[in-house]
């Protein structure tokens, strides 16, 4: 059985199919109708609803895509739709302010942009600040397509409902809520079957390991944001799952022990992951910023984007240039190996049967540490990387001392340039060998061609990321203007 | 009878509120009359309705090869999956196969041969989407591949059309081009677009008692689904009623390929008797349904120093797709907007309906008219490189003049041509000379960070091409009670149609917006409509909601007339209030009044467009009654070493004559330009070599996301300029003309890789410049720079 209140209400589903989504569950197991399906793969948020949980005492409220939500990620949180914003008859602030700033057109992506804007509404830091509309706008609604409007208005009504902000129903009852939430066990593990089909919902660590020794063919549900489309566009079913994110121990993070290390646990989502990476590796968070989309982040998690394995994550090259390990765990026990060993070959990696990523550990910078990270994709906002581009190179005396320059998109595997990291080792920091470890990169990887990109946009992009590192380091004091900082301006609206 | 209530103000009252403005009348900014449903939720599309308990869920089947014969179909698996009722093929369907708009070419379902990879074959009905879903993976068909063609310069090459080529022809072009002092051949391949409507294609029916149906369909045009599913079923138009409350955006794919999936739902439900919806999901719905047509250009342009064109032949290839659609009149239009706003003293313009072995392309925002324009703008940046000009200066130049030098292609006079005017207004407001400087002073400094500037304009043909379609019907009933009751053969797809109407209507009987309900779009309420299309929903429809609601209260002022022994001029609507020589009363008692002395408070309106006439076979006259001007200018700021870019400024100036609605017009304008940038930047349709498409969702085919729209944004409306023609309120239609506005976002990226060339070389750039397109592109410039 699963619980949690469809806002105030407690709902105690004993027969769902640990396959249906909390969008299908919506709109088709409760009829209600205001959450739109617009693409069923995460990527338009028409979807988006909010879940609130409680976490150090308050309710924290998180947008995230329906389609993508299996549901036994409501257990013991509030789902909260675009049906339930109106309080007495009245609309909300979000919502307010969309129809007044002519927000909505066709209005099929409303309900999504305004549980978005109520989200953002509910965690905006800075009243003051964020009124002047700010990168914490755009990143709230980067992930909402909009075809009708181009966007201006709906900038508008994010501006309007951050300063319309107000004390709403939702905060009159925080502290029900609260204690309602809290009376759902969530010590105790749950299980939801139906359809021939289980969803094992545990909080422990060595719950993981049993379960797994007993079902070595269950399938790990972290965020889903991958693992649903599965389900959504292919049409399959899966049998056996086990839901991680009620394992608090898979969610810490840990930046305050003194071994030079971050812990980052596998499950822990990336919108969590973001501060404290974010701190210690300024591009690691401007990368976040356009990893995929906030509902995504909010779910997705670090462990999940490094253990599925795809040649296109954007986190494995980042883990990999600056020294990260894994920590695998199994009944047997745990081993740590370093992340550019985990990839083997395309979707295969180095996990034993019944073994799953626990942990992740990425050492602290140095002094001499200049990382650098590089994200091309067609679009700014939520796309997949062309190509995506880690380069840590530390010079002592002019002279390269270290290199490791890894790369999403080029081949298989999230990989190392080996032979241009070579090239590079000991040589003086100047454009001639940045010139001939592009040579070198060539002969590293021999990229696909797709719909994404060709072989050789791909080749010449992995090279001109080099020559652009080697741009921006060398004048790093002579304040160029860089690129990603223009798609940062605030718009005057 | 009715319930006669007593007035409840005083004459010294009424006449107060007679002098007060009327909030919601033509010309306010008021919101959206869906708006606070759709911000709730409560705003109900077809898949939210209510379901029959017995309702069955439609899928199909569709072919995975371009161009085959099909052997043999297997579908005995399919009833392995619980819940499937009916699997069906074309032989099944009980009427007409062929569901082809405007020339046959489109069968429901494929009868012996599949034309293109994603046509559906088999339909599946089942008691759940997911079971239908699930059995339509279950079919097996045997094929017998044929030779497929995918490229539509091949097409071309081997005169492969879905119909007749038509030529404009003015002067005598080849011998200008002999006399030209400069010359320029050139070919530029235009990508197509997905209409990426946030509301898939979707269907719902219920069989009546009468062997017809009901059909709730999202569509563009309700009066042809009604036609099609009376046509496939067997059954007169009288027998079909087809109800359209709103779609989730249309952008032209709603116009003819919503029809196929009310028909494939009609069949499922005679053949079964059972109501049946159909949705498609968004991969099905990007692989089934046409987009906006790819094309190919070629053309040969003479100048003179200046950098006036004196003569061009174009060619324009449309990629049609397997069958006519409404290829015919997209191409055509891309024709009529080669000129643009550019007067072309010689010209030959030839257009090719090539078709080709993919989905069958469509109506998109624009109508080919921006495939016309594109490579025209092309043309103008090459001259100014060539000349070393500006390429505003180049623009400004070939501009239509008044009097002179106004005659188009297909032999149309442009007259109130109010580019050169607002063309000034802009340059000022953007400040795009002072700017203009300024980017090619940041470009000397910045290694390989560069910014682009572009001033593009637009004139835009207002009216179907298809002359008969330019009419349109209205209903308005006035209740006893003083409600308005009000519909048009118009639909609501996000534009503001019903809106703007119900302020036309306002407007006539001086009542608020508040008094009048519109309700669904219906073929039983108002008869034969032409499709929400050709930006013409309130030009027309409009016209004919003022028509009906013009011809109640003439018979409002006949009565009080004869009531009051007052002349016509001596009557007056206001505000809520009529004024009958010195006899005030609300509305609300005028139609009291006017019920008990047995006026008819119900009316039909009907309008059709004056002026316009076009002889196909001399290639002249006057398919546009007027034209509808808009300039952009745009900046963008390009990474040199990867290709991607970021729209850092945009001001738009853009003519609505008189706005009917601000708010809205200014939402069309802002929108339209983003889906023109999207189209040229980011929006790449790519095919595999089996005609697969390839991108066929959100994660692969990229529209614009928030940060797409530029960091700066200002758009204004063209003030104290009313349509001098007799339009509704002299107001112009806004739905299309913008979204060529964002030509100038292409243009500026090219702006911005020429100046890597010092502005000398114009990069090679086609549509759409993704971030590869556009490294590409200079990496050519560098090749062609070092020879």
């Amino acid at each position: 059985m699963i619980q949690f209140l469809l806002n105030q209400e407690l709902k105690q589903e004993t027969q769902l199919d640990p396959n249906m989504t909390v969008l299908t569950y919506l709109r088709q197991h409760l009829r209600k109708t205001g959450t739109k399906e617009g693409c069923a793969s995460g990527d338009c948020g028409a979807c988006s609803v909010v879940l609130a949980d409680v976490v150090h005492g308050k309710l924290r409220y998180r947008s995230i895509n329906a389609c993508l939500t299996f549901v036994s990620a409501l257990h013991g949180k509030q789902l909260i739709t675009v049906e339930d914003l109106q309080n007495q008859g009245k609309l909300h602030t979000a919502q307010q302010a969309m129809a007044d700033c002519h927000g909505s057109q066709c209005g099929f992506c409303t309900p999504g942009f305004v549980m978005s804007l109520f989200a953002l509404q509910k965690n905006v830091k800075d009243k003051e600040e964020d009124a002047a509309g700010s990168a914490e706008i755009q990143e709230a609604l980067a992930g909402n397509l909009c075809r009708c409007t181009g966007y201006r208005p709906i900038i508008e009504a994010a501006q309007q409902t951050i300063s319309d902000r107000t004390s709403d129903q939702f905060d009159a009852q925080e502290n029900a809520t609260i204690a309602r939430l809290q009376t759902i066990s969530k010590t105790a593990p749950a299980l939801l079957t139906d359809n021939g089909n289980t969803v094992y919902i545990p909080t422990k660590v060595e719950h993981v390991t049993e379960y797994l020794s007993v079902h070595p063919n269950a399938r790990l549900l972290a965020g889903g944001t991958d693992l649903a489309l599965e389900v959504t566009q292919f049409h399959r079913s899966i049998e056996s799952l086990i839901y991680l994110g009620n394992v608090s121990e898979l969610s810490h993070i840990d930046d305050t022990s003194d071994t030079n290390e971050i812990t980052l646990g596998a499950a822990a989502p990336l919108s969590d992951c973001y501060s404290v990476l974010a701190r210690y590796f300024p591009d690691f968070g401007e990368l976040l910023h356009r990893f995929a989309s906030l509902q995504i982040r909010n779910q997705g998690t670090l462990g999940g984007n490094i253990g599925n394995a795809s040649p296109i994550g954007d986190s494995p090259p980042l883990l990999i240039a600056l020294g990260a390990s894994v920590i695998l765990r199994s009944r047997q026990g745990s081993r740590r190996l370093a992340l550019e060993d985990f990839f083997i070959d395309y979707k295969q990696t180095a996990l034993a049967e019944s073994e799953f990523i626990e942990k992740i550990i990425i050492p602290k910078p140095t002094s001499e540490t200049s990382f650098k990270a590089y994200k091309v994709s067609k679009r700014l906002d939520d796309d997949i990387s062309a190509v995506c581009a880690a380069i840590n190179v530390e010079i002592t005396n002019t002279k390269v001392t270290k290199a490791i320059l890894a790369f999403g998109g080029m081949a298989a595997i999230p990989k190392r340039a080996t032979q241009a990291e070579a090239s590079l080792l000991g040589q003086e920091w100047n454009s001639n060998t940045i010139e001939k470890a592009c040579e070198a990169l060539a002969t590293d990887f021999s990229p696909l061609s797709d719909f994404r990109a060709s072989h050789q946009y791909r080749t010449l992009i992995s090279q001109n990321l080099l020559r652009k590192y080697f741009i921006e380091r060398s004048s790093e004091q002579d304040a160029q203007p860089q690129f990603y900082d223009a798609t940062r301006v605030t718009a005057h609206v | 009878m009715s319930n006669h209530s007593s007035p409840t103000l005083s004459q010294v009252e009424l006449e107060a509120q007679f002098k007060g403005e009327l909030k919601t009348g033509v010309g306010r900014g008021i919101k959206h009359e869906s708006g606070d449903k759709h911000v709730s939720g409560e705003a109900l599309y077809i898949d939210d309705k209510l379901e029959f308990p017995n309702q069955l869920h439609l899928s199909v089947h569709t072919s995975t090869e371009a161009h085959a014969k099909i052997l043999d179909i297997d579908t005995s698996d399919c009833f392995n999956v619980p819940g499937v009722v009916s699997v069906f093929t074309a032989k099944d369907v009980p009427g007409e196969l062929d569901v082809g708009p405007v020339l046959a070419g489109d069968p429901l379902l494929a009868d012996d041969v599949v034309e293109y990879f994603g046509q559906p074959i088999v339909a599946i009905a089942a008691t759940s989407h997911e079971a239908a879903t699930l059995a339509s993976h279950k079919v097996k068909v045997v094929y017998e591949p044929l030779v497929a063609i995918l490229d539509v310069k091949e097409a071309l090459e081997k005169q492969h059309f879905v119909q007749d080529s038509h030529q404009l022809v003015i002067g005598n072009s080849d011998a200008a081009l002999e006399k030209a002092k400069y010359r320029l051949k050139g070919e530029l391949n235009i990508g197509g677009q997905e209409h990426f409507y946030l509301e898939t294609q979707v269907a719902s029916v219920l069989p009546t008692e009468d062997g017809g149906m009901i059909v709730y369909s999202s569509t563009q045009n309700p009066t042809e689904v009604q036609k099609l599913v009376g046509s496939v079923l067997g059954v007169p138009m009288n027998n079909v009623l087809v109800d359209m409350r709103r779609m989730g955006g249309g952008f032209g794919g709603k116009e003819t390929q919503a029809a196929p999936i009310a028909c494939l739902c009609a069949v499922a439900a005679q053949l079964t008797k059972r109501p049946t919806k159909m949705r498609l999901p968004r991969a099905l719905d990007m692989s089934m349904t046409g987009k906006r047509h790819p094309f190919y250009v070629r053309y040969d342009v003479g100048y003179d120093d200046e950098g006036r064109i004196t003569a061009m032949n174009m060619d324009l290839a449309g990629n049609c797709g397997y069958s006519p659609d409404l290829s015919g009149s997209i191409v055509d239009r891309a024709m009529f907007h080669a000129d643009n706003a550019y007067f072309i003293e010689h010209a030959t313009i030839t257009g090719y309906r090539c078709k080709t072995n993919i989905a069958s392309n469509t109506a998109y925002r624009g109508f080919g008219g921006p495939q016309g324009m594109v490579p025209t703008e092309d043309i103008l940046d090459r001259i100014a490189r060539k000349l070393g000009k500006d390429p505003l200066d180049i623009r400004k130049l070939n501009y239509y003049g008044k009097g002179t030098r106004n005659i188009t292609p297909y032999h149309q006079t442009i007259e109130h041509n109010i580019l050169p005017e607002i063309t000034e207004e802009l340059i000022e407001s953007s400040d795009y000379y002072t700017r203009r400087a300024e980017v090619r002073d940041f470009n000397t400094k910045s290694p390989y960070l560069k910014k682009g500037i572009a001033f593009t304009p637009v004139k835009f043909g207002i009216s179907f091409t298809n002359s008969f379609l330019n009419q349109a019907g209205a209903l308005i009933h006035v209740y006893s009670d003083g409600s308005i009751h009000l519909n048009h053969g118009g639909t609501e797809m996000g534009q503001g149609l019903n809106t703007k109407i119900q302020q036309i209507v306002a407007e006539v009987f001086q009542v608020e917006v508040g008094t009048i309900q519109i309700t669904a779009t219906n073929t039983e309420k108002v008869p034969n409509t032409s499709p929400t299309a050709a930006s013409s929903g309130t030009d027309l429809n409009g016209k004919a909601a003022q028509n009906a609601a013009l011809t109640i209260k003439q018979r409002l002022i006949d009565l009080l007339c004869a009531k009051f022994s007052v002349l016509e001029s001596d009557i007056e609507f206001k505000n809520g209030q009529v004024k009958a020589g010195q006899t005030f009363m609300s509305f609300k008692e005028l139609i009291e009044l006017a019920y008990v002395s047995q006026v008819s408070l119900s009316s039909t309106g009907y309008y059709k467009t004056p002026k316009i006439y076009y002889d196909r076979d001399k290639a002249a006259g006057r398919p546009f009654y007027y034209f509808s001007y808009g300039l952009a200018c745009c900046e963008v700021l390009v990474d040199t070493l990867t290709g991607e870019y970021k729209f850092t400024r945009t001001d738009i100036l853009h003519d609505v004559g008189a706005t009917l609605n601000p708010a809205i017009d200014i939402g069309q304008i802002e929108g339209g330009f983003i889906q023109g940038l999207g189209w040229l930047t980011t929006e790449e349709l790519v095919w595999n070599n089996k005609g697969r498409l390839m991108t066929n969702g959100p994660a692969s085919y990229k529209i614009p996301a928030i940060a797409d729209m530029p960091s700066d944004f200002r758009v204004n409306l063209v003030e104290s300029r009313k349509n001098p023609e007799d339009t509704v309120y002299h107001s112009k239609a806004v739905g299309e003309p913008p979204f060529m506005l964002g030509i100038a976002a292409w243009c500026a990226i090219k702006d911005a890789v020429a100046s890597i060339g010092d502005y000398k070389i114009h990069p090679n750039i086609d549509a759409p410049a993704t971030p590869e397109r556009v490294l590409m592109g200079i990496e050519q410039l560098k090749r062609e720079m070092a020879n």
